[in-house]
């Protein structure tokens, strides 16, 4: 027991430090993306299609990952791809997390109709599977980034309302809430003041959770290519190329493959960590 | 009869969820832009057609006759007919249900019996390396969703060391001829052990895909429940009496560990078959979600609605299933 205890103290600190060190990367790789790109993302080159990757036989050293079928150099196109899964990463999961959470304290903190309206949705809409109805919504709204980006806070806001609701509903019936109360402070006061403080690190660690899931739900949009333009380079877009070629050229599907492995693996371990970090019984 | 009113209340909610699900189909979809009447028209024709065709689909009508129409219909079975496929719904959906179904209900079985070995040999082996290194694998399992999963099964059991398909539901020179769309259920009814293995290797990669990320979950909570129970009496009035420490977890642990989990499994079935939509495309699998793929990107409205609306009521349908078992199961609601 003493030592499984020990692990669980240790490891969050490498996880931590391992998941911050690869999104770090990935946030100065997006950025400066266009400056480090050895070739344009979109120039196709007929005669260099499906090039191996540098350490492979019959490849080009100038096409450091390999091309694709169209000739397309795979690292500017995942430089690129990872741009745009940065962006809704950040954008998508903020929204998702600023309307849920809110919804959710409003739910969990005023209850009476308001819980009673905004539960009511909640059912109705784990009543849909969630890819699904993404895919409908952008086939309704339209592709492109705002598309994807409302797609993905339509469909999850959930997550955080539920949660938070439960967080709010527990805080709410503490003493420390009545007391404020009793000193007179507005219900709006006692809510902002009192309860989301003490609700935040729940939703912080939610909120990195999300970027991951936001970043996966990009990423099968454009796998069944309803994601932004077929024009932008996405990891999504290139892992279902890779997919429809996977036996003449495996790094078109691998090396995207294993950028969204490692981005998706690190926003939820941050997130764990972060959830473990602010766990008063673990620390 | 409290317990009376609880199901009541409970039949109700799932009522209306059930009802706000089709609303929001009907609105959703009422606000696609991209007439579907243009798209089933050859080029050259006159209006008379577009609006005989218009009266033939009911869409002259006003919105909310068109919705009232519609669940009147849905409410006897009558789904309307594909517009891509010119094929009634309700056919097209119990055609191609029960490949989900299987599909589902064997990433289930394999979750369970992944993750519940797993908590059973962590419990075993508490404070130990294994223990250790089975909870790193939870992790990374739960870390990643089952999309991911599912291209890295083709890659490594596709490609790389290729053991199973991973495109289709069967292998069409097979040549068997079912009477059901429940493929491997007859098979097995019918002892054809050839065609189940055909079946089972083409459906082993998607339905692993699916039970990963569902069996971390299951090992985290069982062995957590399990590790509570291993502090309890009766615990160790059995390691008094000389059982072994694998038929103490087995037969006095388990048992008392076990209810959090069964719910958690029902709850977490409904997000495993909402997967199958992605997974199924991902693997080319014949089900319903494939199907469903296809209708968005062909804007065959009839058929989406006819489809989210059947996940729509397994979902509702799963979930009144859980909380009434829940019920049975829980002395302190039976008696409650």
């Amino acid at each position: 027991m003493r030592d499984a205890r020990g692990q669980i103290r240790r490891l969050p600190g490498l996880r931590l430090w391992l998941s911050g060190g690869w999104l770090t990367f990935l946030v100065l790789a997006a950025v400066f993306a266009p400056l480090i790109s050895p070739h344009d993302p979109l120039a196709q080159d007929l005669f260099a299609g499906r090039l191996p990757p540098v350490w492979e036989q019959g490849a080009d050293p100038a096409y450091l990952l390999g091309t694709d079928s169209l000739g397309r150099d795979v690292l500017s196109r995942m430089l690129h791809g990872g741009r745009l899964a940065l962006i809704v990463a950040l954008v998508a999961g903020t929204l998702t997390c600023l309307i849920g959470a809110s919804l959710g304290l409003i739910a969990g903190y005023y209850r009476g109709w308001a819980d009673l309206v905004i539960s009511r949705f909640i059912d109705i809409w784990m009543a849909f599977p969630p890819v699904l109805f993404a895919i409908l919504l952008i086939a309704v709204i339209g592709t492109g980034l705002m598309s994807v980006i409302i797609a993905i806070v339509v469909i999850d806001w959930t997550r955080f309302a539920r949660v938070v609701r439960a967080e709010a509903m527990s805080q709410g019936a503490m003493d420390y809430v009545a007391s404020a109360q009793v000193a007179g402070r507005s219900r709006l006061g006692t809510a902002l003041s009192e309860i989301l403080p003490n609700v935040l690190p729940t939703i912080v660690a939610l909120l990195t959770l999300e970027m991951g899931i936001a970043v996966i739900v990009e990423a099968i949009l454009s796998f069944v290519n309803l994601s932004i333009s077929t024009d932008q380079p996405t990891w999504g877009g290139m892992i279902a190329e890779g997919r429809t070629s996977i036996y003449q050229a495996w790094w078109v599907l691998v090396f995207p493959l294993f950028a969204l492995f490692l981005t998706v693996l690190s926003f939820s371990q941050l997130g764990e960590g972060l959830k473990d970090h602010f766990d008063p019984v673990l620390r | 009869m409290p317990i009376v009113r609880a199901l009541l209340t409970r039949l109700i909610t799932t009522f209306i969820t059930l009802f706000g699900a089709a609303v929001i189909v009907f609105v959703v979809i009422r606000v696609v832009p991209g007439n579907p009447i243009a798209m089933m028209l050859p080029p050259g024709a006159t209006e008379a057609d577009i609006d005989r065709l218009k009266t033939l689909y009911g869409l002259d009508k006003s919105i909310l006759e068109q919705f009232l129409i519609w669940l009147g219909n849905v409410a006897q079975g009558d789904f309307g007919t594909s517009i891509t496929l010119r094929q009634p719904v309700y056919d097209l959906v119990i055609g191609r249900l029960p490949a989900t179904l299987e599909l589902s209900i064997m990433a289930l079985l394999i979750a369970v019996v992944l993750g519940g070995a797993a908590a059973l040999t962590a419990t075993l082996y508490r404070g130990s390396r294994v223990e250790g290194g089975i909870d790193v694998a939870g992790g990374i399992a739960l870390s990643l969703p089952d999309f991911l999963w599912g291209l890295a099964l083709i890659l490594l059991f596709g490609v790389l060391w290729p053991l199973f398909h991973i495109s289709g539901r069967i292998s069409p020179s097979l040549g068997f001829d079912f009477s059901s769309n429940f493929f491997l259920f007859e098979a097995i009814a019918r002892m054809r052990f050839d065609v189940v293995a055909d079946l089972m290797g083409h459906m082993l990669m998607p339905a692993l895909a699916l039970a990963i990320p569902l069996a971390a979950i299951i090992l985290q909570l069982l062995k957590q429940s399990l590790k509570e129970c291993m502090h309890d009496d009766y615990i160790t009035l059995a390691r008094t009496k000389g059982y072994s420490e694998s038929s103490i977890i087995l037969r006095d642990a388990l048992p008392n560990a076990i209810l959090p989990t069964l719910t958690l499994i029902g709850v977490q079935f409904t997000f495993l078959i909402g997967g199958t939509v992605i997974i199924e495309r991902l693997f080319s699998y014949e089900g319903l979600g494939n199907m469903a793929i296809d209708a968005v990107i062909n804007r065959d409205l009839p058929l989406i609605q006819g489809i989210v609306l059947v996940f729509a009521l397994l979902f509702t349908l799963v979930n009144l299933l859980v909380d009434m078992t829940y019920a049975a199961l829980n002395p302190r609601l039976r008696h409650a």
